[in-house]
This record gives C-alpha cells, sequence and structure tokens, in this order.
C-alpha cells in the first residue's frame, strides 16, 4: 500500500492495465496524425456503431425512395419535378429548423405550424389589395410577430415555469384560432389569396439561369474552401485531421450535387413558355441553414444550447445564463416559424381557414427523421433539410403513384417510426447522452 | 509509510501550533465555524487549516458533518457564525460565485459534466476562446491536450471524445482537469472514487498528487482509508458535526483512523492533536 503513493508507479499501473490506448500528450502526436485509410475507416466504423451515425444512413435512405420512385414512375426525376419538389420540401425544412431549435434544448413547440401559418396570413392580408401595405413593411412585421410569439412562450416556460409542451399545446389551439378568424373575416371565403407580386415570388420566383450558376458556384466554393482550410489550419497547428482523401470525396460529391442542382434548375421545365432557374425558395432555404449552423457551431450561443439540452444543471454551474439562452432558442423558433409561413402562403397562393393541422408533426418528424434527437443535446440544422426532403420525396412520389392520401399518412408514420428506430438500435452500444 | 514528498516548508505545524500563525500558513483557515439548519446542529465550532500544495484529506462516518463543511467552504450556504481565512484574508464567501473568484473549485459526484459534448467542449464550458467573434476550437483543443498531458491523464484517446463515452475515472479525470484550467488554488473533491474500479482509482489519486505537485491544494472527502492513506499529506477528521482530530497524516495510522471516525477520540493519537470542539 505505501508503495502507491508516488504518483509515477499509479501512473504505470494505469499503463500497464489500458495498453491499447495512445497517449494524447503533444509530444508523441505527429502533425499528420490520422493513422492511415485503414485507421480512417475504423474510427468511422466505430463512430457508425457508437451511433453517431452522421448523415450517411438517412441518406442513404432517402436515396432508396428516390431511386423507387424513379423505377415506378419516370416522371419523378424529370427537372419539373425535382423543381416541384424542392418547392414542397421547402415548408417541412423551414418548420423542422424551427423546431430544432427547441429541440435541443429539450424543449419541444407544438404550436409551430399554426404560428407559421399565423405569420403568413398576417403578411397575406397587409399585402392585399384591401391593405396595400408595402412588402418591405408587411412581411417583416409578420416575423416579427411570429418572433414575439417566440418571446411569449420564452417568457411562459422560463418565468412561470411551464413545460413547453403544454403552452405550445394551448397555443396550437390559439393560433389556429386566430388564423381562421383572420382568414374568415376578410370576406374572401374562407382564404386570403397573395396579392402582392413579392410574397408571390418567395417561391413562385426563380433566379435567372446565370444567377443560379453563380449561387451554386458560390456556395459549392464557399463550402469547399472553408472545409479546405479549417482542415489546413488544424495541421497547421499540429492537430489530427481527417485523411486528405475524405476531405476530397466530400469536395468532389458538393462540385457533384451543385451541377446536379444546376442542371435541373436551369432546364426549361414548361412546355409553352421558357421556364428556367432556381427557385428562391431555395436560396431562402439555404440561407437559414447556413445561419442556423453558424450559430450552433461557431458561436458560444450555439454551445450552450447543446449544453443546456445535455445537462443543464452543468451548464448553471459553469456561470452561464441557462435562461438566457433557452430564450434565444425560443425567439429563433419564432423567427424561423415566420419566414416558413410567408413562404407557406406563397406557395400556396394564400392561406385558407381549412389548413393542414399536421403541419407542426412534420416539422418535429422532419427533425427527428433528419436525426435529432427529441430530449435535448443532440442535432444540427441539416437534420431539418434531410428530414424535409424525405417527408417531400414521399408526398411527391406517392401523388405520382396516384396513392391515396391516407396511404401517405402510413407511409410517412412508418419513415418516422423506421428513421428513430435505426437511430436508437445503433446508439444502444454507444455512449449515454443523458 | 514512505515519508512526504517534500518538507512542509511553507505550511505550519498544524495543530499544536498558534492559531494566528497557522492562519497566516494555511491557504484557507475555518474558524470556530458553526451551521446549523433549524435546531439540526450540522457543524459544531469547526477549526479547519488547509495547506497550500498539500492534500489534505477530510474523513469521517456518514453524517458526521463533511458535505456541510465543504458546502459551506463552495458557498452553498454560508455559515451560521464562524470566520473563514483565504491566504490569511478574512474572507466572506456567501455563494459559490464568491468561492470560483477565489480560486476554490469544488467537484462534486455528478461531476456537472455534459455527456453531449466533447472533452474540450467540457474543459471550456462557460469560458469559451474566441478568435474574429468565433469559437477558437484550434486553441482551446490545443489548451486542453497540453493540461492532460501536464496532468499525466494519458489514457483518453481523443479529447474531441464525447465525454458520455469516457470511463468513470476518465469523467472524474476531466472534472478535475476543467478545475485545475480554471487556475484553482484548491480543488475540492466529493468521493471522487467511490464508484470507480482498481485502476480508475489509481487513475485519480495519481491526478490528486499531480495537482499537489503543481501547487494545488486538494480537499479530498473520502471513506477510503487506503485512497487516504495513499495520498493524503493531512488528515482531518470529523465526529458528529464536530472536527475531533487533524494533523499530518504520519501521526495516524488505520486503526487511530478507525477509532476517531467511529468514537471521535483514539488512544493513539496524541492528545494534543485532538481538538476540543469549543477551543479558540
Amino acid at each position: 500500500m505505501p508503495d502507491t503513493k508516488g504518483s509515477a508507479s499509479v501512473t504505470d499501473v494505469n499503463e500497464q492495465l489500458e495498453p491499447v490506448t495512445a497517449p494524447i500528450g503533444g509530444s508523441t502526436s505527429t502533425p499528420k496524425a490520422t493513422a492511415g485509410v485503414a485507421g480512417q475507416i475504423r474510427t468511422q466504423f466505430k463512430r457508425l456503431r457508437s451511433g453517431d451515425t452522421g448523415l450517411v444512413p438517412i441518406t442513404v435512405g432517402l436515396l432508396v425512395l428516390i431511386v423507387y420512385f424513379q423505377v415506378r414512375n419516370s416522371v419523378f426525376l424529370s427537372a419539373s419535378n425535382l423543381t416541384n419538389l424542392s418547392i414542397q420540401a421547402t415548408i417541412y425544412i423551414l418548420l423542422g429548423m424551427a423546431e430544432i431549435w427547441l429541440l435541443l434544448l429539450g424543449e419541444i413547440d407544438l404550436s409551430v405550424g399554426y404560428v407559421a401559418a399565423l405569420g403568413g396570413v398576417v403578411g397575406t392580408i397587409l399585402t392585399d389589395y384591401q391593405f396595400h401595405w408595402a412588402w418591405y413593411l408587411a412581411l417583416p412585421l409578420a416575423v416579427l410577430l411570429t418572433t414575439l410569439i417566440g418571446v411569449l412562450n420564452a417568457v411562459l416556460v422560463i418565468r412561470l415555469r411551464l413545460p413547453s409542451f403544454i403552452v405550445t399545446l394551448a397555443g396550437f389551439l390559439i393560433w389556429q384560432g386566430a388564423v381562421i378568424y383572420l382568414v374568415d373575416h376578410q370576406g374572401t371565403g374562407g382564404a386570403v389569396p397573395v396579392q402582392e407580386k413579392v410574397l408571390y415570388d418567395l417561391v413562385g420566383g426563380n433566379l435567372t439561369p446565370v444567377a443560379t450558376w453563380l449561387f451554386v458556384l458560390l456556395c459549392v466554393a464557399g463550402v469547399a474552401y472553408l472545409m479546405i482550410r479549417g482542415t489546413q489550419r488544424r495541421r497547421a497547428n499540429g492537430l489530427d485531421t481527417v485523411p486528405f482523401f475524405l476531405t476530397l470525396t466530400k469536395i468532389v460529391l458538393l462540385v457533384a450535387v451543385g451541377i446536379l442542382l444546376i442542371v435541373v434548375f436551369n432546364a426549361n421545365r414548361s412546355t409553352f413558355v421558357v421556364l428556367r432557374g432556381m427557385p428562391f425558395a431555395v436560396p431562402i432555404d439555404l440561407a437559414l441553414l447556413a445561419a442556423g449552423t453558424f450559430v450552433l457551431a461557431k458561436t458560444r450561443t450555439g454551445r450552450y444550447i447543446y449544453a443546456i439540452g445535455g445537462n443543464s444543471e452543468a451548464v448553471r454551474r459553469a456561470g452561464v445564463s441557462v435562461n438566457r439562452y433557452r430564450f434565444i432558442a425560443f425567439v429563433a423558433t419564432g423567427f424561423t416559424a415566420g419566414i416558413a409561413g410567408l413562404l407557406y402562403s406563397s406557395r400556396l397562393g394564400g392561406i385558407s381557414d381549412s389548413i393542414d393541422p399536421t403541419l407542426t408533426l412534420y416539422s418535429i418528424a422532419a427533425a427527428v427523421i433528419g436525426g435529432t434527437s427529441l430530449f435535448g443535446g443532440r442535432g444540427k440544422m441539416v437534420h431539418a433539410v434531410i428530414g424535409g426532403l424525405i417527408i417531400a420525396v414521399i408526398y411527391n412520389g406517392m401523388a405520382l403513384l396516384s396513392m391515396s392520401p391516407p396511404t401517405v399518412y402510413i407511409v410517412t408514420g412508418i419513415v418516422l417510426l423506421a428513421a428513430v428506430t435505426i437511430d436508437s438500435v445503433a446508439r444502444r452500444g454507444g455512449p449515454q447522452l443523458r | 509509510m514512505e515519508p512526504t514528498p517534500e518538507p512542509p516548508v511553507a505550511s505550519s505545524e498544524t495543530g499544536g501550533s498558534g492559531v494566528g500563525s497557522s492562519i497566516a500558513n494555511s491557504l484557507l483557515s475555518l474558524r470556530n465555524v458553526t451551521k446549523s439548519f433549524g435546531a439540526v446542529q450540522a457543524l459544531r465550532h469547526v477549526d479547519l487549516d488547509v495547506p497550500p500544495g498539500k492534500v489534505t484529506a477530510l474523513i469521517g462516518d456518514n453524517g458526521a458533518g463533511k458535505s456541510v463543511l465543504i458546502q459551506t467552504i463552495a458557498g452553498i450556504f454560508p455559515p451560521s457564525t464562524g470566520e473563514m481565512y483565504w491566504r490569511g484574508e478574512r474572507v466572506h464567501v456567501h455563494n459559490p460565485r464568491n468561492a470560483a473568484d477565489l480560486g476554490i473549485a469544488t467537484v462534486y459526484q455528478d461531476l456537472a459534466l455534459c455527456n453531449n459534448l466533447d472533452i474540450v467542449q467540457n474543459m471550456y464550458l462557460g469560458r469559451e476562446e474566441k478568435r474574429h467573434g468565433v469559437l477558437d476550437e484550434i486553441k482551446m483543443e490545443l489548451e486542453t491536450k497540453r493540461l492532460l498531458a501536464d496532468l499525466s491523464v494519458t489514457t483518453v484517446q481523443s479529447v474531441r471524445q464525447l465525454v458520455g463515452s469516457l470511463s468513470g475515472g476518465q469523467r472524474q479525470s476531466i472534472a478535475v482537469a476543467r478545475a485545475v484550467m480554471r487556475e484553482s488554488q484548491l480543488v475540492i473533491m466529493d468521493e471522487p472514487t467511490a464508484a470507480l474500479g482498481v485502476s480508475q482509482t489509481a487513475q485519480v489519486l495519481a491526478l490528486v498528487r499531480k495537482l499537489s505537485e503543481r501547487g494545488i491544494a486538494v480537499l479530498l472527502i473520502s471513506h477510503n482509508l487506503n485512497d487516504v492513506f495513499s495520498v493524503a499529506d493531512y488528515i482531518a477528521v470529523m465526529h458528529l458535526g464536530v472536527l475531533v482530530s487533524s494533523g499530518p497524516i504520519a501521526n495516524y495510522d488505520t486503526t487511530s483512523a478507525v477509532e476517531l471516525i467511529t468514537t471521535g477520540a483514539s488512544a493513539k493519537v496524541p492528545s494534543s492533536l485532538v481538538r476540543a470542539g469549543h477551543e479558540g
């Protein structure tokens, strides 16, 4: 027993008992400490096994769905249908992004669909022939309104300590009522039509083919630059980096997707007139994706939102104001929902009083199918994009196959269940995150 | 018992000497600290000196007041009466932030780590480094690697591992390393080895010694006398809210420590070392 007092001997015991682990000290790690291709693949496999599955399984699922629908109906992969698909997916993507802010905290927003619809209604009514507001006043005001609803939810949940599930369940009813009331009191027969060109163009308008080229080029070059620079900075500082071939593969894939987007969006998709270019909805999606990803990955706000979802008591003890960052997330949800609502109204050409009540549930489904946890602390903005695309693919593909709405509901439900099951099974062997 | 690693030059010969000089030579001193919860007296006239850069083990049976004592030091609840001195200066610790500002870090049993964040993110939680307005991941990762290597925490594969994937000993080590990173002078550890196996216990005890080598004082609560005798320089024994005995570890052995823990007195320990509860 006296022998164990010296620290050196204790450390020796450790090293004997756990011989496989590598030292993390700077002295032994070389600048390109990447253990080769085999090691990298093993690491990736380990990550898959431990449940840190990344986007691979869900992207494969998306591709399987696409292949299936294409085999069943060759119209599916036509330029016009894919463009339509990107517009259909937008509402699920944006609502999913709105939801993810709260899901990361371990909170939930059941009202997000009707909050979005309310924003859409307000933006639509204020710019119609009756009110005739300028779009640059009306549309920001609509988004401000939904943002304030986010503030209201935050106050109720944070100050009064009400569960977000109940607060937003009440919101689900209240804002639904508000939407129907507003729509029915316009004297336009159960629906408010979009009468402002800018609002219509949010989804209905397209970039010119040249602008589409430039936009895609800029996006691809920007992302590739950030990836390469990030790797180089890490290497310059002697830190482990992903191997070059992996970065290269990602960039090649990125370029391929970019070319695909240009081919799809710049093909003429109308028989009688020339209709080409990327719908405005896509850059809007990507802008919100970029902004959300930046905040979550690169700022303290994002770091604390994840941390609160993991262990809010630890965050509190670290001297961070937990409530401040919960507030920010609620506000971000309201803001994103407002944008989603404007695009929703734009896509439908207006908002009717029989608005789809499953919208909120699809927002949660999009996030969860993409890989975001319902229990907080795990998720990314890009999950909403992939999850939203999957829901849209199911909708779009099954419509092409003339399947009935009940079938669509059932299939979407099964896909949601499958996504969560795969996620849960994959994580069983991995670290306990909560 | 082998001798202590270095002679206690700066620290006083705790126990027998005058109160004034031990306050001046101690990192932290408590004098006549009492804590009552209603009718229950959890701490009764506790005098404790924690020397700088040494490992002090706080031992005692369940309900002896160990936890209340460290929570008082950590600012969870202020003492009912009594004084606290930090580097010889009278201080008042009303909340955890006061304690943290002095340089007192407490590693509770739950460790307060976020399992869904990686090691670097946990180490810097609440004090992230920024560069051009965004998180400076590279600086934080380099610093984390350097510190863990300094502390001989060598068993983690990558500092970008999620904390949820670490073993109990590794998690304990990360929690302690975080306290060190915050430039704490005193790290209080509550039962750090309670839930650990043999090799992991050895890992954590090695880390405790490492802190002491770096000049950081450790106040260690433990039920495990093996751990205490293998790592501590000083011992303080509590019994029913009274600090019944304290002094260099050489003055104690397992038998006398057990006697003090269970009965509050021991024939083997010289009487001058056993403090009457009402002195000072």
